[in-house]
């Protein structure tokens, strides 16, 4: 059977999306059911992705503002405001490798820019503790129940995210604000 | 014995012992090691940041600072994962040229790596023996493409040039020379007393521990588990080649130095192959698949790694229809390795810890990005 229907029969309704292309298959789930999928995902014996080889962040702010003025160039004249919330602004994707048949995937969960707050996978596999690590000093994700959540790249009294897309490629000149007292 | 009566000690940033920038505070009971504490980020350079503004050629050269040992590897691997992107197809003769500088690179890498580990326990010789020879391999990408270190190799759907017409001839010199350097640094080494001691057992891991660390590469095949993406997941013509995955047993020091060692004659075999296979092909075969001038990639996502010296490196590139790719997230291999850190050195000596720091091979460069 191919990976996707093995996938739709091993996760059923906790699917929001699945997208194929050059062959990587994206599966979207809710943000609350990500721990469950992921166990299922992992010990499911048709799939067995036993192997986390990376857990990563993505913001979209600069893409959805792209598509706004896109939408609003085609038709300007009856330009409206989307109705409903905003799509949520952070992507936190895992990617998945099973050994067994040496098929990956990936998995990819939205996080809304008020609630930033995912829960964490480092008791699956221990390899997620710096990429976990990596996505909160980049983006400002924090993950729940992670053992170690501090700063990586970063010193500790940063005060920015420095791979969110609204902040700029030169810096806002932390380098010269140098903190003595703690 | 009370927790403040253990004996902080702060290896690095800067240290003749540590390998580039890299720190690490271990709280010591004496000579061993209660906790290990690994601090990065002294070489960050904001890699991933940069890529995001600069289209996809501009960022091969930014690729060669990531492991700089072997910045072939990296080069063809972005390469790689753009061309996933672009849905490129790679003419096989571009492919073949990738594969043979390729493994001339991942000679070069074990050769950093074995050298510096036996300078890290005190055999100095080993070193110039074999790094006399590394400096040939780099004589080789000089005259291929006029770059020692940071070599640029490549560009986006295949390579730049053909090889140098007597580029046999120059692999013929160069071969029994290597081989001997490799054979004489397995003499001093393999057998020796004081290397065994040293060595064998010191920060042993478990293969289902370094699965679960994510680790990849010759750290986890030192563990026992054989897994090469040049074999699992083959790509540039790997599936075409006879070779061999050299695998260790405790996952300790000595097996991670054998398996470097064994994993350069396989290197050699492969090249040799490779020559054999790059003289059957016509002279006026196409060395670049048909690119556009500004290279707009969809607003797609995708994975690709290869097998580096090091283990997996991966690129996760999703692109946004423009000419610069939306986000570049790099999985260094040695980034998950050294994640492990404080498990591996755990109940060690201090002097055990710079013997495991050299043998994973940790590049500050890639760890940081």
């Amino acid at each position: 059977m191919q990976l996707k229907e093995r996938i739709m029969r091993c996760l059923g309704s906790d699917v929001l999306a699945i997208t194929e292309y050059q062959g990587d298959i994206v599966v979207e789930v809710g943000k609350n059911r990500i721990r469950t999928v992921m166990e299922k995902l992992k010990n499911d014996p048709d799939l067995s992705m036993d192997f986390l080889s990376d857990v990563l962040g993505v913001d979209n702010k600069a893409l959805y503002e792209k598509a706004k003025k896109k939408a609003k160039k085609k038709d300007e004249a009856e330009a409206e405001e989307p109705k409903g919330p905003p799509p949520p602004r952070f992507e936190v994707v895992y990617l998945l490798l099973s050994l067994k048949s040496n098929e990956r995937m990936m998995v990819k969960v939205r996080v809304p820019e008020d609630d930033l707050e995912v829960p964490t996978v480092t008791d699956l596999w221990k390899a997620a503790t710096w990429p976990e690590r990596e996505a909160y000093d980049m983006f400002g994700i924090r993950f729940k129940g992670h053992p170690d959540l501090r700063r990586l790249l970063m010193w500790d009294e940063f005060p920015a995210y420095p791979l969110r897309k609204d902040y700029p490629l030169e810096g806002q000149g932390e380098e010269r604000i140098l903190i003595y007292d703690a | 014995m009370a927790r403040d009566d253990y004996v902080k000690i702060n290896i690095g940033p800067s240290h003749p012992a540590m390998h580039g920038t890299l720190r690490v505070i271990a709280e010591t009971d004496g000579e061993t090691i209660i906790n290990a504490d690994p601090e990065i980020g002294y070489l960050h350079r904001g890699v991933e940041k940069l890529g995001e503004h600069l289209t996809y050629h501009q960022f091969i050269p930014i690729t060669d600072r990531l492991n700089y040992c072997s910045a072939i590897a990296n080069n063809v691997s972005y390469e790689m994962a753009v061309e996933k992107l672009m849905g490129l197809e790679v003419p096989e003769k571009a492919q073949l040229i990738r594969l043979i500088m390729m493994e001339l690179a991942r000679i070069a890498d074990h050769i950093v790596c074995i050298g510096i580990l036996g300078v890290d326990l005190g055999a100095f010789t080993p070193f110039f023996y074999l790094f006399i020879q590394r400096e040939e391999i780099y004589e080789i990408f000089e005259w291929y493409n006029g770059a020692r270190l940071t070599n640029t190799f490549g560009r986006i759907g295949g390579v730049e040039a053909d090889l140098p017409e007597d580029f046999e001839a120059r692999w013929n010199e160069l071969k029994p020379n290597l081989l001997k350097a490799i054979d004489e640094t397995d003499k001093l080494l393999t057998h020796n007393r004081i290397w065994m001691d040293r060595t064998i057992g010191t920060t042993a891991f478990s293969p289902e521990d370094a699965l679960n660390w994510g680790f990849t590469g010759p750290c986890l095949r030192a563990c026992g588990v054989k897994r090469d993406l040049r074999k699992d997941e083959p790509y540039c013509l790997y599936d075409r080649f006879e070779f061999d995955i050299p695998v260790g047993k405790n996952g300790d020091v000595f097996d991670r130095y054998w398996v470097r060692m064994l994993e350069m004659y396989e290197s050699i075999k492969i090249i040799d192959q490779a020559i054999e296979m790059y003289k059957e092909m016509p002279e006026d075969a196409p060395l670049m698949a048909k690119v556009p001038k500004v290279m707009k990639a969809p607003e797609q996502e995708i994975y690709s790694a290869i097998e580096s010296p090091n283990g997996e490196l991966g690129f996760y590139i999703k692109g946004d229809g423009s000419d610069k790719p939306y986000r570049i997230k790099i999985r260094p291999p040695c980034y998950m390795v050294y994640q492990a850190f404080p498990e591996l050195v755990k109940g060690e000596m201090i002097a055990d810890l710079i013997a495991c720091l050299s043998s994973l091979n940790i590049i500050a460069g890639e760890l940081d990005r």
